[in-house]
């Protein structure tokens, strides 16, 4: 009596199996990939607003500080969107014709909020707060890049669980002193490691990596 | 028997990836949100009518107004020490510089790109206001500049007026009110810019 299978056959059962894992595998690593991918997360890519705002002409050609927009950053979790009034500050006078800011000039007149597209927007079971960042010296350009040459504005970092977790386990790589938050151009020093692990003792930084710290 | 259970498994697995909306976007009120329930489409609700925040309890005395009695306070009613006057040169850059210009003459960034040249401090009107007048410009704004009450708290307000009062005396001091140990310092750092101050 022949065989039906010659003896190969054991061989590439198994190597079939084995592809078979690898191949289901690859293909939830692919899915993985993607998710997380620059282009799921909308991660650099200029986002349409109802009014073209540009950082670049106001913090970049006219050197505004974050702090008079951007006013609850340093106090509360949430950095605010400044309200109408605030662009009216200037452009009650400057552009005050000009059709581009014609939206801004409506929400003036009627009340009604400028609908302006979220641009850095973690899932809702995340908790982030600005506040204790800032005064531990994490600057505004780490996460959020160089605001001053956008014109129009992009999330700058890729805002996974990852990358939260990698600063958490390591400011010394990130921390700046206190006076050098809100500078765009700051550049870390070449000794950074030993300079940051001194301004965490400073700043008595705590490497906070339990569940709990973000998801509350 | 393992393997079709597996291949109903996986599948399913795969099909909660799609599932987490619900905890991404939750139905909850965040600052800012966007909410179709209220007509104004806003989640942030006003404040009724006749609420009194913590700390606004008092905002009709002298400390909140800068005014006693129907006139201008004629003195800051906070300790002026350096702590205060670093905060005030903080805040002062933030809010007031673009338009005033960091020293205060008028020659801030935004001035130069058309809104109205504002009032130089360093003139005699301006020396001699009370300090109440430059807290009431503060909080409710002053011919074509606009108020920054809402942008600015009462304590940061009176450090600006105690930064403002100190720009304005800067103009005019002489070398013999600085402290005999910087002296040397400024006198080295005046020569080589010449008319760059007054
Ligand atoms: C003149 C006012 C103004 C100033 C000054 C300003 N911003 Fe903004 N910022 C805005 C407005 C308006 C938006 C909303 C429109 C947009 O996203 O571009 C915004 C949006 C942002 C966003 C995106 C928010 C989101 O939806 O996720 C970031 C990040 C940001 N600003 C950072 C900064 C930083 C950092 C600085 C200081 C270097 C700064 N801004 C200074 C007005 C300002
Ligand atoms: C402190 C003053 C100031 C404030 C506050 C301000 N702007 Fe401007 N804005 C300017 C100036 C000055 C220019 C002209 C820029 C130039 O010529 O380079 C300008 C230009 C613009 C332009 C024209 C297009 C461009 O980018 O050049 C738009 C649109 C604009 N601003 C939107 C806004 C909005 C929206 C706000 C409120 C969030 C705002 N601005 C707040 C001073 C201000
Ligand atoms: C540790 C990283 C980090 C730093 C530092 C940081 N941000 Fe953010 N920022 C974020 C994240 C994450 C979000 C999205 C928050 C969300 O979706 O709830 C955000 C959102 C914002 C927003 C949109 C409004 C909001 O709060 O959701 C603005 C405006 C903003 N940041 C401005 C700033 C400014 C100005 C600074 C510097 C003083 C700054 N950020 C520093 C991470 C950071
Ligand atoms: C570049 C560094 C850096 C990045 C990126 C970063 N963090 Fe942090 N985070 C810190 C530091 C430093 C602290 C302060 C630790 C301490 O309290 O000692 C902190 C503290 C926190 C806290 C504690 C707040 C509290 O009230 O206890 C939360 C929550 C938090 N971070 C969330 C996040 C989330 C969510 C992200 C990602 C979107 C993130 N962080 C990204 C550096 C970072
Ligand atoms: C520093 C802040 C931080 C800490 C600490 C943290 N997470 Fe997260 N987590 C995040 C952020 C931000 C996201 C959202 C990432 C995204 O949008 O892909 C997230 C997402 C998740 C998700 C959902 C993943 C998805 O794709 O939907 C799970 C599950 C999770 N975290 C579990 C944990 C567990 C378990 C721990 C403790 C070991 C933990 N996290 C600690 C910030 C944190
Ligand atoms: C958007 C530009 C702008 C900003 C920002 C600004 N101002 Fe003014 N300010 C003006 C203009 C314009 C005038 C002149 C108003 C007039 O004469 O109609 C003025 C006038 C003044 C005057 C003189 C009033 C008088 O009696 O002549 C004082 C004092 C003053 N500002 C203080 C401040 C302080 C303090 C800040 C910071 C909190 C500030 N300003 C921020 C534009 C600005």
């Amino acid at each position: 009596m022949s065989q039906y299978f010659s003896r190969g056959a054991n061989s590439i059962a198994r190597i079939t199996i084995f592809a078979l894992v690898v191949a289901l595998c690859s293909v939830l690593w692919l899915g993985y990939l993607i998710v997380r991918s620059p282009y799921e997360m909308m991660q650099n890519e200029p986002r349409e607003q109802p009014v073209p705002f540009s950082h670049e002409h106001h913090v970049g050609g006219l050197g505004i500080d974050c702090r008079y927009c951007h006013t609850t950053v340093e106090d509360s979790s949430f950095a605010n969107i400044p309200a109408t009034k605030i662009c009216m500050n200037c452009h009650s006078q400057m552009w005050a014709t000009s059709p581009m800011l014609e939206p801004v000039r409506e929400s003036y007149r009627t009340g009604k909020s400028i609908e302006w597209t979220r641009v850095n927007d973690l899932p809702e079971f995340v908790y982030f707060d600005h506040s204790i960042h800032v005064h531990h010296g994490i600057g505004c350009t780490t996460c959020h890049g160089r605001v001053d040459k956008m014109p129009l504005t992009w999330q700058a970092a890729p805002l996974t669980m990852e990358w939260c977790l990698n600063c958490h386990r390591h400011p010394e790589r990130y921390v700046r002193p206190l006076d050098q938050v809100f500078s765009m151009d700051y550049a870390p020093p070449p000794d950074q490691i030993a300079f940051g692990k001194r301004l965490v003792r400073e700043y008595h930084i705590q490497s906070l990596t339990s569940c709990s710290t973000c998801h509350r | 028997m393992r393997i079709s259970s597996l291949a109903i498994a996986v599948p399913l697995l795969l099909l909660t990836v799609s599932c987490r909306q619900d905890m991404q976007d939750q139905p909850k009120y965040k600052p800012l949100g966007a909410n179709r329930f209220f007509a104004d489409g806003r989640d942030a609700r006003p404040i009724p009518a006749g609420t009194i925040a913590r700390d606004e309890l008092n905002d009709t005395d002298s400390f909140h107004t800068g005014e006693a009695n129907g006139t201008f306070l004629d003195t800051i009613p906070l300790k002026v020490d350096s702590k205060l006057l670093h905060r005030g040169q903080e805040r002062f850059d933030i809010y007031c510089s673009p338009c005033h210009g960091r020293t205060g003459d008028g020659n801030g960034m935004v001035a130069q790109r058309g809104v109205k040249i504002p009032a130089d401090f360093h003139t005699d009107r301006l020396r001699e206001v009370p300090p109440g007048y430059i807290y009431k410009v503060i909080k409710n704004g002053y011919g074509a500049m606009g108020d920054y009450g809402d942008q600015i708290p009462v304590n940061d307000r009176w450090a600006i007026v105690a930064y403002v009062r100190a720009l304005q005396l800067s103009r005019d001091a002489t070398l013999d009110e600085v402290p005999p140990d910087q002296r040397s310092q400024l006198s080295e750092e005046r020569q080589p810019q010449p008319g760059a101050a007054r």
